[in-house]
C-alpha cells in the first residue's frame, strides 16, 4: 500500500512546471505528414495533472543518470561501465545493433534485469539525485517513477480498454473514486492518442485492438501512473506504418512532461523523435558499451567517431 | 483413392465482392482433397472418441437395466426421498446417501480449493529453480498415492488429532446449524469425544487432502503458463506481485483453477474406500457435518454389495446410478459455467 503524498498538492511551484512544460512547443524534425489527430492543447490546462497529483505525488518530468552500469547474465558479461545522463524532459533514442546490450541498460533503469534470476548489475542509477537502487529504495516506487513500454504489445487480455488503463491503480493499491477513474482514463487515452479510436468502447476486453491500438493502450497504461521517466524497447517494431507514425507522435506530445528514453532500429525514427542520442555496441565477444552520445542531429549529420558514421549510413548492424 | 469433403456450410459469413455483369454471386462450395496422413488421423482420433462416447452409455444404460427392477418395486418418488435402505422389507431410498455424499464433497472442496490454490500460487510464483521441480514432482507423487493409505491415514492419525478442533468448533460456532452437534454438553470437562468421530467433517477432510494434489497439479499447470510478457507488464506498472498475481496470473489461470476444481469434485463425489473407513454410517439426513455419522452412495455400494441378493443389487445399481447422474449434472453445469467465463488465456494475441 503505497502512502499518498496528498500535501504536495499545496506546493505552489508544480502548475508552474506543468504550464511551462506544455508550452515548450515540439521541435521534432518531422519529415512526414501526420494525421489529424487529437489535439493535446484540447486538455483542460491542468486536467491530467491535478487528478495525477492528487493520485500520486510528484509527476514532473526527472533527470536519469545512469552512473558506471556494467551488467551480467550469470557470468557473462554484456555490458561495461556504461554512463549515460538522460536529461529532464528530453527524449534520448539508444540505437545500436542487435544483442549490443540496449534492452539490458533499458531494463536495468526501471529494475526489470533483476526480474532474470540469473542477472546481476553494478553501478548506481539516479532519479533526480536519489538511487534507484538504494537498500531503502522500494522496487514498486521505482517502476512506477520509471515507466516501460515493451517491444510486443502486453494490455492485460482480460480486462476491458477502461480497467486496463487504470490497472496500475489496482495493482499498486492507489485508490480513486469513479470521477478520478473516469479522467484519468480519458486523460491517458488522449495523451497516448487513443481516445478518440476506443471512446465508444470502454468496456471491451483490450485484447480486442489492433496492435497499433494495443500498444498505445500500453502507453496510455503507462501514463496513468504519472512516470517521470518513460522507457521504450522498440515500441514500433510490431507496428505498421500508420501505428507507428501515431505513437511517434505520442511521443512528440509527451517531450517536455516527461523524460522518455528509446531503443529504436529505425534510423530515420531515432532522427525524427529524439534529442539526443546514443550509440551502443558490443565487438565480437566484449561487452557492450557506448561509443558516441550527444545531440541527435550531430550524431546523424556529423559523427566523431567511424563507426558511428559507418552506423547511422546503414553501412553495418 | 481421393475423398472430397465440403466445408461451405460451415461457412457463415460469405464476403459480397461484386463481380462482373453479376451481381447474384452464389457461393462456391470450397472442396480439397484430404491427405492420406490426415485421414488417418482423423479416423482414429474419431475411433477413439466413438469408443469413449459408446463406453459411457453403455455404462449408463447398463446401469439403469439394473436398477429399474427395484426402482420399480418402490416407485421413483420413493426412492428419491426415502433416507431408510432395507431391500428386504421394500423400504430404501437415495435422499440420505446422496445428502451425505454432496455433503463430503462440498466439505471436501471447500477446504482443498484454498489450499490447492495457495499452494500452486506458491509452487508458481514464490519457489524457483530446482526447489520448484522438486515440489512440483511432490505433487505430482502425492496425486499418486492410493486413496486406502490416505483413509488409514486419517483413521489412525488425523482423527484423533482433528476431534479437539471439532469440539472447539462445534462449542463456539455451533449456533450455525451446520456446526451444531446434538448431545454434546460444551461446560462437561470430560466430553464424550466419540460424539465427534466418524463425521462428515473428518471424511471431508480427509478427501481434501486427496484431491488438493490433483486440483494443484492443474492450476500450477495455468498458472504457469501466464505469459511473461504479461507479468511484466504488470511489475513495470509498480504492481506488487500480490498484485500481479491478482491481475496476470489469477485470470490467466481462471480455466485451471475451474478444471481442477472440477476435477477434485468429481473425485470427491465418487471416492469411496478412504470414507468407507472413516465414517460410521447412517441412514438419515446429518446436515450436522461435526457430528457422528455420514453417508455415501460410493462407500455404501462398497459396504453392501458383499451380502446382495439379486433385488438388493439392483438396489445397489440403482445408487449407483443416482451418482451416475449426479456427477454428469455437476459436470454439464460446470463445463456451460466454463464456456461462458471469459478466461484470460483465450486472448493471448
Ligand atoms: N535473459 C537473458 N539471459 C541470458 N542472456 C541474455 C538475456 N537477455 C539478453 N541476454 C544477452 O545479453 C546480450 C544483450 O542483449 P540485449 O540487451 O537484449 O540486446 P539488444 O536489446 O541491444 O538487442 C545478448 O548477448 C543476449 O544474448
Ligand atoms: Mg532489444
Amino acid at each position: 500500500m503505497i502512502t499518498l503524498p496528498f500535501s504536495r498538492r499545496q506546493q505552489p511551484g508544480r502548475y508552474a512546471r506543468a504550464t511551462d512544460n506544455e508550452s515548450a512547443a515540439p521541435t521534432v524534425q518531422t519529415d512526414i505528414i501526420l494525421p489529424d489527430i487529437d489535439s493535446p492543447s484540447g486538455l483542460s490546462a491542468n486536467g491530467g495533472f491535478d487528478v495525477r497529483r492528487e493520485l500520486f505525488g510528484e509527476t514532473s518530468a526527472g533527470e536519469l543518470v545512469a552512473d558506471s552500469i556494467t551488467a551480467w547474465f550469470g557470468t557473462h558479461k554484456v555490458l561495461d561501465r556504461v554512463s549515460l545522463t538522460m536529461e529532464t524532459g528530453k527524449v534520448t533514442a539508444l540505437i545500436g545493433p542487435s544483442g549490443c546490450g540496449k534492452s539490458t541498460f533499458l531494463r536495468i533503469l526501471n529494475r526489470m534485469h533483476e526480474m532474470v534470476p540469473s542477472a546481476s548489475l553494478s553501478g548506481e542509477v539516479r532519479l533526480d539525485g536519489s538511487d534507484l537502487y538504494e537498500r531503502s529504495q522500494r522496487l514498486t516506487w521505482a517502476r512506477r517513477q520509471v515507466g516501460m513500454i515493451f517491444q510486443k504489445p502486453n494490455p492485460f487480455p482480460a480486462m476491458s480498454i477502461y480497467e486496463n488503463t487504470i490497472a496500475a491503480l489496482n495493482l499498486t493499491g492507489v485508490r480513486a473514486n469513479r470521477e478520478q477513474k473516469d479522467q484519468l482514463v480519458e486523460d491517458s487515452l488522449r495523451k497516448a492518442s487513443l481516445w478518440d479510436e476506443v471512446k465508444d468502447r470502454l468496456e471491451q476486453p483490450g485484447g480486442g485492438l489492433s496492435g497499433g491500438q494495443q500498444q498505445r493502450l500500453c502507453i496510455a497504461r503507462a501514463l496513468a501512473v504519472a512516470p517521470r521517466v518513460l522507457l521504450m524497447d522498440e515500441p514500433c517494431s510490431a507496428l505498421d506504418p500508420t501505428s507507428t507514425r501515431r505513437v511517434e507522435e505520442t511521443i512528440a506530445q509527451l517531450r517536455g512532461q516527461m523524460t522518455i528514453v528509446i531503443v529504436t532500429h529505425n534510423m530515420q525514427q531515432a532522427a525524427r523523435v529524439s534529442d539526443e542520442c546514443a550509440f551502443f555496441l558490443a565487438a565480437q565477444n566484449t561487452p557492450g558499451v557506448i561509443v558516441e552520445h550527444g545531440d541527435t542531429g550531430a550524431m546523424f549529420n556529423n559523427p566523431q567517431d567511424e563507426r558511428t558514421f559507418d552506423y547511422v549510413n546503414g553501412r553495418f548492424g | 483413392m481421393t475423398e472430397t469433403t465440403a466445408i461451405a456450410p460451415r461457412l457463415t459469413a460469405q464476403p459480397s465482392y461484386p463481380e462482373d455483369g453479376s451481381d447474384a454471386a452464389a457461393p462456391r462450395a470450397l472442396k480439397y482433397v484430404i491427405e492420406r496422413a490426415d485421414r488417418t488421423f482423423r479416423g482414429v482420433a474419431r475411433g477413439g472418441g466413438l469408443i469413449v462416447l459408446t463406453i459411457m452409455v453403455l455404462v449408463g444404460l447398463y446401469l439403469t437395466i439394473n436398477a429399474v427392477q427395484a426402482v420399480s418395486a418402490v416407485g421413483i418418488v420413493e426412492f428419491v426421498t426415502e433416507t431408510a435402505w432395507s431391500p428386504e422389507t421394500n423400504r430404501f431410498g437415495v435422499a440420505a446417501l446422496l445428502t451425505g455424499t454432496v455433503l463430503i464433497a462440498l466439505v471436501a472442496i471447500v477446504i482443498s480449493l484454498p489450499l490447492a490454490l495457495g499452494m500452486s500460487l506458491f509452487i508458481t510464483e514464490i519457489t524457483a529453480g530446482g526447489f520448484q521441480r522438486f515440489m512440483r514432482s511432490v505433487i505430482d507423487l502425492m496425486a499418486a498415492v492410493p486413496s486406502v493409505v490416505f483413509g488409514l491415514w486419517g483413521l489412525a492419525f488425523l482423527q484423533p488429532a482433528i476431534v479437539p478442533f471439532s469440539r472447539w468448533l462445534s462449542t463456539w460456532f455451533g449456533w450455525i446449524p451446520i456446526f451444531a452437534v446434538d448431545g454434546v454438553d460444551p461446560t462437561n470437562p470430560l466430553p464424550n469425544t466419540s460424539l465427534f468421530t466418524s463425521s462428515t467433517f473428518i471424511a471431508g477432510l480427509v478427501v481434501a487432502m486427496m484431491v488438493i494434489p490433483i486440483m494443484s497439479s492443474l492450476m500450477i499447470e495455468s498458472f504457469s503458463r501466464a505469459p511473461i510478457g504479461e507479468r511484466e507488464g504488470a511489475y513495470a506498472l509498480g504492481a506488487t506481485r500480490w498484485g500481479m498475481i491478482r491481475s496476470v496470473v489469477l485470470p490467466f489461470g481462471k480455466g485451471g483453477v475451474i478444471g481442477g476444481t472440477m476435477l477434485g469434485l468429481g473425485r470427491a463425489l465418487g471416492e469411496t474406500i478412504a470414507i468407507y473407513l472413516i465414517i460410521s454410517p447412517i441412514f438419515d439426513i446429518n446436515p450436522h457435518i461435526l457430528q457422528r455419522g455420514a453417508n455415501s452412495i460410493a462407500a455404501h455400494i462398497a459396504l453392501r454389495y458383499g451380502e446382495a441378493n439379486s433385488f438388493s443389487m439392483s438396489a445397489l445399481m440403482a445408487a449407483g446410478l443416482a451418482l451416475f447422474v449426479l456427477t454428469m449434472v455437476i459436470n454439464f453445469t460446470a463445463s456451460t459455467v466454463i464456456a461462458r467465463s471469459r478466461s484470460g488465456a483465450e486472448s493471448e494475441g
